[in-house]
């Protein structure tokens, strides 16, 4: 017979893993990903296995010879950065060698120098992304535009985002939010469809992988602030409903604010974070000096996670 | 349905005993009985080398205040005092009984008649509890005569009797409740005759529809028993998170039940209540339940306190099939693995559960990612998380003023940790040490 | 444009002495006036901060010296003599000479593998397994095997030996007594390294009897006593079934080694013996093992 194992209490376990966690991620990204390949065709494709290839071989590469600790890719996170990155760049031919640059800094600074998952302060995808944002303005702002399904050409015309076009053209060039909800507007390859990216929310709140507070925080005070805008002069601001639609928020409020690494644990501080991050995305687009401002609001408010994982602790039960 | 207010969660019922009728196990050939066999301190024995003993006779005294009587579970002579090793490998003192026949005590009552009249007073209850050594039969083991003592100062506004049965594969208690449901109530209305109370309540999780119908119909009989159906959730049997559920108030930190005007007991107590005070038999059996996956068959067993795990085993099933991975004494979620099987059961056993090679090895630990379900998961409302962070680094003054001493070790955290970290560990760990602490500072 | 950058410079430059004079007025307020000797004992200690003096750290340590004014009950064994002495002349104190020490394992890793009972599973740490079951031969004072000596550890002096019992490297070893204290068995002891580095000790903890220890472990010691009996300094003494060698009186003569019936009693530091020792006794099987000593860490094929 066997040897009896002992341990401590308890001696059964939910079965959940960090690995399944990722893996359910990853499948929640896939409708995003599907309608990108559709608007975009196949760039879209190339450069989300491009920048998934990279960031998967960069944190092989660190942990076998730099770290010297066994390899996590397995794990599927390098996979979530890989998909995240992609999405939040414009899907043209020019990003498949930017975005292994990006995949770099995500996996190398954004993730690995902090010691590998579980202890990255920000969201690494969104690291690469902000990095790429500033170091290639002209690439990282040339938006392909929606060629209909499947056009296999790789000259793609190229226009603004709908943000963009804000910010450059003014109100009445705005496309319908319908439009945006659906996604046949320019703009990063996983921002643009509303629908696509709620698809996979949901299934990551049945998954309970998420909870509802920070998306509902985060799209609410965006909705809610820029509302307030809006009444106050519709000339010159967006209705709140196109800005919710429109641009990163849907992609920032269900996939990277969520990002459980880097968002508070209580569910009051998850609030708080959403609230912030909200108010700073609509701060950012309207009054500063890029036409989005999603990513900024979620890298700002993850230096604040630690804070908020320190005042806003859970109920106690005996008080 | 009622339910605690926070936390919990629900791990696989696993209730496949259920339906297996309590049976009688023969008595073996010798019997090891712990003198301590209850929270606090040991019993003192009070037999010699050579000396006849019969079934329920005192043979460990209680000579201290936070101690149990122990009595003999067979008939026989007494070969040895001397220690034995308990099911973790510690030495324990103890008494070797030689079985002869199975003669009992001439005061014990083994009619089949159920007495339902008690005269008794509740000064005299309590005391007969002391003399017959009845302990909690919930896990902790608290001898039941101090329980029901009631600190000068403090009332007792409820009576709670906990048949949730929360745990993971136990079904004993559903066994007592469908078999001797009317015993049990006789049991809790003594309890609350001793207490004073308007009112006992009975807890039952909602996945025993039957018992509940069972326990409604009987309790109709009864003055002052109100069943309450409770939704299926764990850790619902845990003493704090019953009373919560059932009476809404809460024990605050550091405080016992009895400062929120409770008392909480286990349905198994409230049956052994009942013997020991109409039948005059003292807490000389257990029911346990043989459960596990890998077993060939399902048991629930009325069995001698003094039996060793391998005469359970190879009664029930002959022997441990070759996937055995672990034995618990108790279920999965707060039992205690099992190390030396030569080691004979004590009061307040409920079960030898078999879990199999493949379920009983941990997974490897990852990183944590910082999702919060352990602190999701927490019927308390603690942070486990932290408490992992900051026992590794020995920051034990920070550990206590985050509250660790409030943990009930219901092993939430763990169970829903996608890092399998060994949360509940940790936090005994830092537990103890925040303990040391504290007394070193005294 | 000439206006615009003296404006700079003039408010960067105010900025400027303002900090300093807030700086200088805190720095002159809340200063903390210390004796310099602290600094001076603080630079000659090693530095380690391992806690083995009793006290938070070598900083602690230091002031406690220079407080105390003379090294009365203070001690650093990783330093040692040499730092001793330093701080001696620093003080303006004798010093006590004490005799070098090194950290003991005192359980058998030989038999552990062979009489495995159970394995454990959980939480790596001893003082938590302490709190769980006996260990996975069922020794209940024996080595848990899960390192909380190693982790304890400054020097890295302590690692987890092949057979899951820690293995000292007497070289690194500095005697604070971290390992020591870590253990929640107090299986590792220190004592004398010993002439030429030679040391005689009982390798064993166990207090049961001795028919009980010996069903866990084949190495225990059973209290016998022949040991004691054998001895010619009286450094034996055997209480509670457990012999103990007194290690200021113990001569390392070895006739306890030879005349032990369970091999319980370990020699380290002397040359391997270079045909086979001494028939062994009956009751102690498969002790190929022991001879070994631990300082040479020899891998050994069981």
């Amino acid at each position: 017979m066997n040897l009896l194992n002992i341990s401590g209490s308890p001696h059964v376990h939910s079965d959940e893993s960090t690995k399944k966690i990722m893996w359910r991620v990853n499948l929640a990204l896939v409708p995003a990903l599907l309608v990108a390949i559709a608007y975009f065709g196949l760039n879209a494709l190339l450069v989300s296995i491009v920048s998934v290839a990279a960031c998967v071989l960069f944190q092989w590469l660190i942990e076998k010879f730099i770290l010297k600790v066994p390899s996590t890719v397995c794990d599927g996170s390098a996979i979530v950065t890989g998909l995240l990155l992609a999405f939040n760049v414009p899907a043209t031919v020019d990003m498949l060698w930017i975005v292994v640059i990006g995949a770099l800094v995500a996996i190398g600074i954004g993730k690995m120098s902090f010691g590998g998952l579980g202890k990255n302060p920000f969201n690494p995808a969104l690291v690469g992304r902000v990095f790429l944002l500033i170091s290639f303005p002209v690439q990282m702002t040339t938006w392909p535009q929606v060629g209909g399904l499947f056009p296999m050409s790789l000259d793609v015309t190229t226009g603004a985002t709908p943000l963009g076009i804000l910010k450059e053209e003014g109100m009445a060039a705005m496309p319908q939010a319908w439009d945006l909800f659906l996604g046949h507007v320019g703009g990063s390859m996983g921002e643009v469809s509303a629908l696509a990216i709620l698809i996979g929310a949901i299934y990551l709140l049945c998954r309970k992988i998420i909870s509802w507070h920070i998306p509902v925080a985060f799209i609410g005070t965006a909705f809610v602030f820029s509302g307030i805008l809006w009444l106050i002069n519709p000339e010159q601001f967006l209705d709140p409903l196109s800005s919710i639609l429109a641009g990163g928020i849907m992609l920032g409020a269900c996939f990277m604010a969520t990002d459980m690494v880097t968002s508070p644990m209580a569910k009051s501080g998850q609030l708080i974070f959403g609230f912030g991050c909200g108010l700073l995305t609509i701060v950012i687009r309207n009054w500063g000096a890029y036409p989005e401002g999603v990513s900024f609001a979620i890298l700002i408010m993850n230096c604040v996670t630690p804070l908020l994982n320190r005042w806003c602790k859970p109920r106690r039960f005996a008080c | 349905m009622k339910t605690f207010r926070m936390g919990g969660v629900h791990p696989e019922e696993n209730k496949i005993s259920n339906d297996a009728a309590i049976e009688v196990m023969p008595v073996g050939k010798q019997m090891v009985v712990l003198m301590n066999q209850h929270l606090g301190a040991p019993a003192t024995p009070i037999v010699q080398k050579g000396d006849k003993v019969k079934v329920g006779q005192l043979i460990g005294e209680a000579q201290t205040f936070m101690c149990a009587n122990v009595h003999s579970p067979v008939s026989g002579t007494v070969l040895k005092v001397e220690p034995c090793k308990d099911a973790f490998g510690l030495a324990k003192p103890a008494v070797y009984i030689n079985v002869e026949g199975d003669e009992w005590m001439e005061t014990i009552d083994r009619t089949p008649d159920i007495k339902r009249e008690c005269t008794l007073e509740p000064k005299e209850i309590v005391a007969k509890l002391k003399e017959m050594g009845i302990v909690g039969l919930g896990g902790a083991t608290f001898p039941a005569h101090i329980k029901y003592s009631i600190p000068e100062g403090k009332t007792a506004e409820y009576l709670i009797i906990n048949a949730a049965e929360c745990e993971p594969y136990l079904t004993s208690d559903y066994r007592v409740m469908m078999e001797h449901a009317e015993e049990v109530c006789i049991g809790v209305s003594i309890l609350r005759k001793a207490l004073g109370v308007p009112n006992a309540y009975i807890g039952i999780e909602s996945n025993k529809p039957l018992a509940i119908k069972k326990m409604q119909e009987t309790a109709k009989e009864f003055e002052g028993i109100i069943i309450e159906p409770l939704k299926v959730k764990y850790p619902q049997g845990a003493e704090k998170q019953l009373i919560n559920a059932v009476t809404g108030r809460r024990v605050g930190s550091g405080k016992l039940p009895i400062d929120s005007g409770c008392v909480v007991s286990n349905l198994g107590t409230a049956f052994a209540v009942y013997e020991a005070i109409q039948k005059n038999k003292p807490l000389i059996e257990n029911i346990l339940t043989v459960t596990g996956k890998e077993l060939p068959s399902q048991h629930n067993y009325i069995v001698r306190i003094g039996t060793t795990y391998n005469e359970i085993i190879a009664h029930s099933i002959g022997q441990l099939p070759e996937t055995t991975g672990k034995v618990i004494s108790g279920g999965t979620m707060m039992g205690k693995a099992v190390v030396n099987l030569d080691a004979p059961t004590v009061k307040g056993n409920s079960s030898v559960l078999v879990i199999g090679e493949k379920e009983a090895h941990r997974n490897p630990e990852t990183a944590c990612i910082r999702c919060g379900k352990c602190a999701n998961a927490c019927p308390m409302g603690l942070e486990p998380y932290l408490f992992s962070l900051l026992v590794k680094n020995n920051r034990v003054e920070e550990a206590k003023e985050h509250n660790i001493l409030d943990c009930i070790e219901c092993g939430c955290c763990f169970f829903s940790c996608p890092a399998n970290k060994p949360l509940t560990d940790e936090i005994r760990l830092g537990k103890n040490k925040v303990r040391a602490m504290m007394a070193a500072k005294k | 444009m000439t206006h615009d950058i003296l404006i700079a410079v003039l408010i960067l430059g105010a900025l400027g002495v303002l900090f300093a004079v807030v700086l200088y007025i805190v720095a002159q307020k809340f200063k903390v006036i210390e004796d310099p000797l602290i600094d001076e004992v603080a630079e000659v200690l090693p530095g380690a901060n391992c806690g083995g003096c009793g006290k938070a750290g070598c900083r602690a340590f230091a002031e406690a010296c220079v407080a105390q004014g003379n090294m009365e009950g203070l001690r650093c064994a990783p330093g040692g003599d040499a730092v001793m002495a330093k701080i001696g002349q620093l003080l303006g104190c004798t010093v006590e000479q004490g005799e070098p020490q090194v950290a003991v394992v005192r359980c058998h890793p030989a038999n552990c593998g062979e009489k495995r009972r159970s394995n454990y599973d959980g939480l790596k740490s001893c003082a938590f397994a302490n709190t769980v079951y006996t260990g996975e031969n069922g020794c209940p004072f024996g080595c848990l095997g899960c390192g909380d000596c190693v982790a304890a550890c400054q020097f890295d002096a302590i690692h987890m030996g092949p057979d899951g019992v820690p293995v000292v490297d007497a070289d690194k070893c500095t005697a604070c007594g971290a390992c020591a204290k870590a253990c929640p068995r107090r299986v590792i002891e220190l004592r004398n390294k010993g002439k030429k580095e030679r040391r005689v000790y009982v390798s064993c903890v166990n207090k049961e009897k001795g028919a009980v220890a010996m069903k866990t472990c084949a190495n225990a010691c059973i209290g016998c006593g022949k040991c004691a009996k054998v001895c010619p300094m009286e450094a034996i003494t055997v209480a509670d079934n457990l012999s103990y060698i007194d290690y200021k009186k113990c001569i390392a003569c070895r006739k306890c080694v030879t005349e032990c019936p369970t091999k319980a009693i370990k020699d380290v530091g002397f040359p391997a013996p270079a045909v086979k020792p001494a028939p062994k006794p009956v009751e102690a099987p498969a002790a190929e093992n022991v001879e070994i000593p631990v300082a040479e860490k020899v891998e050994v094929k069981n």
